[in-house]
């Protein structure tokens, strides 16, 4: 899996690229947290888990008949990944240079 | 094509201090009493983050209705890889506890 891509500003989104067909938790802002595997991301970090069930018992049952969902990227606070599917060094590389690319491009 | 700088190790903006800290472990302080400790691994300009090995706290003051005496609480739980958004970070920092 490779993080570093030649786009300024798509850091995250390769990385959740990186994570499709992996089973992600997804905690929303309002608290609820969803459970699922992730189908696709966006450039926005919008994201459609596929198969997904609600953690935390269900106090939130209007959500039972749902399969798949699309979540709108602005409404996430975290997302929990499996720790297995994340090389740290490759990220923290990623993150320097894309670092560096914002500071150039912003001629700074 | 330019040719590109060799970071510098000299902090001239904030993110240069965020950057000082990759790998090491750092405090962030969140929106809704929430604080989370762990290892930076990633973060972007929008303060997206990848954290391992985190801590959340999560602190609430319950008023006493007729002492009107705050009551802290807090609870905590570990994460061991965790995706952070950045619009619900408030700040970024090295750990405040000494030998932590």
């Amino acid at each position: 899996h490779y993080y570093i891509t030649n786009n300024l500003r798509m850091l995250f989104y390769s990385f959740f690229k990186s994570l499709v067909g992996k089973d992600v938790i997804v905690e929303l802002k309002n608290d609820l947290s969803i459970c699922g595997t992730l189908h696709s991301v966006d450039q926005f970090l919008n994201i459609k888990l596929t198969d997904i069930s609600v953690s935390d018992s269900d106090k939130y049952p209007h959500m039972l008949s749902v399969k798949n969902c699309f979540i709108r990227g602005s409404v996430v606070r975290y997302c929990h990944i499996p720790a297995e599917e994340v090389d740290p060094a490759l990220l923290m590389d990623a993150t320097r240079k894309e670092a560096q690319q914002n500071k150039q491009s912003t001629g700074a | 094509m330019a040719d590109t700088q060799e970071p510098s190790n000299v902090i001239e903006e904030p993110f240069d201090l965020i950057r000082m800290s990759l790998d090491e472990r750092v405090y962030v302080k969140m929106l809704n009493g929430r604080e989370l400790r762990g290892k930076l691994f990633a973060y972007d300009q929008h303060l997206n983050m990848v954290l391992g090995d985190v801590e959340e706290t999560i602190t609430t003051v319950e008023i006493d209705e007729d002492t009107y005496e705050e009551l802290f609480k807090s609870t905590k739980r570990s994460i061991q890889m965790l995706f952070v958004r950045g619009d619900g970070v408030i700040l970024v920092s090295p750990p405040t506890r000494p030998g932590y």
